[in-house]
């Protein structure tokens, strides 16, 4: 090897782990407001790229159906539950702000659909539509179970992998898509060809840590968020509302992952069904992070696409397998310098 | 009254298990081909599914690698048999020392610390594992291998699936069996303290690193015969079903099923199987075959599954089931007891300890010693330090510096569990009692250093003797304490005042040569505080030696012969009670000065 072929080895490593990074952050934000491990993260990832992919190419996306289905499911079900509770008059006004803001939503989607708007409008929609996914699963699947131990949110979690990944093959069907990169434009730094496009995932992944970073470790609705994760009961005797916490920290997660789609759609073809195997080492950094620290997060998933990009190079089909074995000698150094508090049931 | 109890006998695990046993020997014989290879299936999953129960339903670890270790066990037994003709028998055991070696690294790496480390450390081992099988040109890549010998016991060849049938579900039977004498163990009852609980077991004598990696090795041998069996069944491998995808599918049947119980992995397997197979029949036909349906159905049942029952399946059907009230705990010969030191020697010796925090000193030298045969109280305003002085002296903690010697020998940052060995018993500010475990059982965990029987003896049922003494023994306590009627509630379902009085019992029970007592009079009635006295007094006529925390001064000043008092991690002043409550030190600590 050269150090031609190494330089763009990083390059590629370091765009890859960019994005995994941005999944990692999504991860360990929903987990530490919600204790739920993110599982359908990288089918929220697909399915914002094949969204951008499908008004590219002049269609209404299959989102828009997917969206509106679940909006209609989270205003019904949030309606029962506070007509149960007796709260008659604001049952419909619950119901009308779940179900109507996605709907909405969808329906501006469907009539951009055909008219081929510019890339950044395509963009920004992709992200709303799919960003809407996130607290409508949270409403529909985790927030009656919201107390439950990690382990059934876990399954529960993996479970709703299964679930979205079905539709996305009935929305979206098997065949492959790209979507188009922000630039194709690129330039030479001595024997190294740098695209714009990795500069573009470098930065946005660099801006969005650090403002995560600021948000939780700054502000104090950051704080707000954190203390949910820590004390449901305490949180909301302290005027946070759980409920609502968790709702926000998913759609922050599912527009965060339907951005790592569109960062990595023009690199690498998605299937449907491609997302699970990328949340994976989006998965793996966060661990590297202790599913608590933002920016461990980010170096251990920059890791993980380095070691990704050059074991491809040497061993091509053995690099599923190096990544994920050079994980383990990773694991042993965090358990020696990481400390940990038990965790009740 | 009677037919109720001999129900509810019926009801009970191990005649479930025979019941089970009884059906399988006849399903064979009677039942449609179809019907036998879905058994098969099903017994296959349940082997699985039973070493997440234990691993991650009753001890709190999750694996997604359980498929992969039955990749290795199926893989082995493949490639020695087909490609060097070995004996199916002797590949089994090839497969089990190989998964052994396995688990044990795995273990050794991911269980000595806290946390996600194991899911994700089985992640990456069990896409490894499968991407392995998958590229090894040797084990036929990911076409995979035929033509695997059928197994055969003596002359008799188990070719056909009826007689697979009966040997998978031998397994099936012998593994619920042992699994269930197991957690009803000595073993059992420090695994189920595992999962939260930790540093509580920790305190009674369990090496909870060594016993997670024991448990984990075990699931892994558990999953490792079901895929020895796998591939003598299917006579065919490839790395399809050894994927992150069915190691996830295992523990969606451990939990489904209801992971803290072992005929949860019964059910889990069975409904899980059944669900997918009726969902592929019938889905296709009524919605068509353009979608993926079954997986999206299937994972929508999961969620309302689990939104209604959260514990699983099982749980949910044992309520419904009748159950024989249990009988009270037969006596039995006493324990081995401790002989007690003489009165008045120095048991235990603090000198000097120090802790620090980063720059702040919890316990800054502190200098005291404790002789045989006294109640000693710490006591001291909040944050004087004193939990952390108890921390120092039961391991859970390790001094900056200083030391502490218990009967002559230092064990200043020993473990907790050998420092419990020496014969230390504690008890917590915080109740820790494992919430779903009987007060005996809670009990009992206390006498866990007074016993010896291991796995293999539980798993066997040898261990009935020892565990009727340490039962006996565990009653005994509870009952010196004022609360033989609550032996068999669950501990959860005590009053808090009720909880604290159980971990004396616990503590007792590990017949402590030192008491340490950590504000055992919080949240006690006034009755309970004279009873509680009064215990202590009795312990201190049999020769045991009690320090206690107590924030409640007129139950301290009235039972303890000396007090330490602490401020600010220092020692402030010591004596006997009377010294102490004129002391103008001490009025200066707690009242701001003395009253004039």
């Amino acid at each position: 090897m050269d150090l031609s072929i190494a330089a763009l080895l990083a390059q590629d490593g370091i765009t890859n782990g960019a994005i995994y990074a941005l999944l990692a952050l999504a991860l360990v934000m929903v987990f530490a407001v919600t204790r739920v491990i993110l599982v359908p993260s990288g089918e929220l990832l697909t399915i914002g790229a094949l969204t951008l992919a499908a008004f590219d190419q002049g269609h209404v996306p299959g989102t828009v159906r997917l969206v509106a289905g679940a909006a209609v499911l989270a205003g019904v079900i949030e309606a029962v539950r506070r007509a149960r509770r007796g709260e008659g008059r604001r049952a419909l006004a619950g119901a009308a702000l779940w179900a109507g803001i996605p709907l909405a939503l969808a329906a501006l989607a469907a009539w951009m659909g055909p008219r081929k708007l510019p890339l950044a409008a395509e963009v920004a929609m992709a992200l709303a539509l799919t960003g809407a996914l996130g607290p409508l699963t949270w409403k529909i699947v985790f927030e009656p179970i919201a107390d439950a131990s990690v382990l059934v949110l876990l399954i529960v979690a993996v479970a709703v992998h299964f679930v979205l990944t079905g539709l996305a093959l009935y929305f979206f069907g098997a065949e492959g898509s790209r979507t188009p990169p922000f630039s194709s434009a690129s330039f030479d730094i001595g024997a190294l060809r740098v695209s714009v496009q990795s500069l573009l995932v470098l930065a946005t992944s660099a801006l969005a840590i650090a403002a995560l970073a600021l948000f939780f470790g700054r502000t104090l609705y950051g704080k707000a968020l954190h203390a949910t994760s820590v004390n449901r009961l305490g949180a909301r005797l302290c005027g946070i509302s759980p409920d609502f916490a968790g709702a926000l920290s998913f759609a922050l997660a599912a527009v965060l992952c339907a951005f790592c789609g569109v960062l990595i759609g023009p690199i690498t073809t998605l299937y449907y069904d491609s997302g699970f195997i990328i949340s994976l080492k989006g998965f793996v950094g966060a661990i590297i992070g202790g599913l608590a620290s933002y920016p461990l997060a980010a170096a251990g998933s920059l890791f993980v696409g380095l070691i990704e990009a050059f074991s491809s190079f040497w061993a091509s089909a053995y690099k599923e397998v190096i990544v994920f074995t050079l994980i383990i000698p990773v694991l042993l150094w965090r358990s020696l310098v990481t400390h940990h508090h038990e965790e009740d049931e | 009254m009677r037919s109720g109890a001999g129900l509810g006998r019926l009801c009970s695990t191990p005649a479930i298990i025979a019941f089970i046993a009884i059906a399988m020997a006849l399903l064979p014989l009677i039942a449609p081909p179809f019907w036998v290879t879905l058994a098969n299936y099903i017994g296959l999953y349940t082997i699985v599914a039973l070493g997440l129960v234990l691993l991650t339903g009753v001890a709190g670890q999750t694996s997604f690698g359980q498929a992969a270790f039955v990749g290795l066990g199926a893989y082995t037994s493949a490639w020695l048999s087909t490609a060097h003709g070995v004996s199916p028998w002797i590949a089994l055991a090839a497969g089990l020392a190989l998964t052994f070696v396995v688990a044990l690294a795995l273990g050794f790496i991911t269980l000595r610390m806290r946390g996600h480390f194991l899911p994700l450390a089985t992640i990456a081992w069990g896409l490894s594992i499968f991407f392995l099988f998958g590229n090894l040109e040797f084990l036929g890549g990911h076409t995979g291998m035929a033509g695997i010998p059928a197994l055969s016991i003596g002359t008799i060849e188990l070719k056909d699936e009826r007689r697979m049938c009966w040997l998978i579900w031998l397994v099936v039977v012998a593994a619920l069996w042992t699994m269930h004498n197991v957690l009803d163990s000595r073993q059992g009852r420090a695994i189920r303290a595992l999962k939260g609980r930790l540093e509580m077991a920790e305190a009674f004598g369990v090496d909870g690193a060594r016993l997670k990696i024991v448990v984990f090795v075990y699931a892994a041998l558990l999953a490792c015969i079901s895929g020895w069996l796998y591939a003598h069944l299917q006579r065919f491998v490839n790395p399809t079903p050894f994927g992150i995808n069915q190691g996830i599918e295992y523990l969606f049947m451990a939990v489904v099923g209801g992971a803290g119980s072992v005929l949860g992995a019964l059910v889990g397997a069975t409904i899980i199987t059944l669900l997918k197979q009726y969902l592929q029949d019938a889905l296709p036909a009524l919605l068509g075959t353009s979608g993926n349906f079954e997986i999206v159905v299937f994972g929508l049942i999961v969620i309302v599954l689990l939104q209604r029952t959260r514990d699983g399946l099982w749980p949910w059907i044992d309520r419904l089931l009748p159950h024989a009230k249990p009988p009270p705990v037969p006596d039995a010969a006493p324990l081995a007891a401790r002989v007690q030191p003489a009165a008045a020697s120095t048991l235990l010796e603090v000198r000097a300890a120090r802790k620090a925090f980063g720059g702040l000193v919890a316990v800054n030298d502190l200098t005291f010693a404790l002789a045989c045969g006294e109640i000693v109280g710490l006591i001291g305003p909040n944050g004087a330090g004193k939990t952390t002085t108890f921390a120092l002296l039961s391991g859970a903690l390790a001094p900056t510096s200083g030391d502490v010697r218990f009967r002559g020998h230092s064990i200043a940052g020993a473990a907790p569990y050998r420092i419990a060995a020496r014969g230390i018993g504690r008890t917590f500010q915080h109740v820790k009692l494992v919430p779903r475990m009987s007060v005996l059982d809670n009990v009992a965990l206390g006498a866990h250093l007074r016993g010896r029987a291991g796995f293999l003896r539980a798993a066997l049922r040898l261990d009935r003797r020892e565990e009727a003494r340490v039962r006996a023994e565990a009653a005994r306590a509870l009952a010196r304490c004022g609360l033989a009627e609550f032996v068999h509630a669950e501990a959860q379902n005590l009053a808090l005042g009720q909880q604290r009085i159980v971990e004396i019992a616990r503590a007792l029970a590990a017949d402590p040569v030192l008491l340490l007592l950590d504000e055992p009079a919080a949240g006690l009635r006034f009755h309970e505080k004279e009873a509680l006295a009064a215990l202590l007094r009795s312990l201190r006529a049999g020769g045991m030696t009690v320090l206690l925390v107590e924030h409640d001064m007129a139950f301290v000043m009235g039972l303890a012969d000396r007090l330490i008092v602490m401020d600010f991690g220092e020692k402030l002043a010591e004596g006997v009670p009377a010294a102490i409550q004129s002391d103008p030190a001490v009025l200066e600590a707690y009242l701001g000065g003395a009253p004039t």
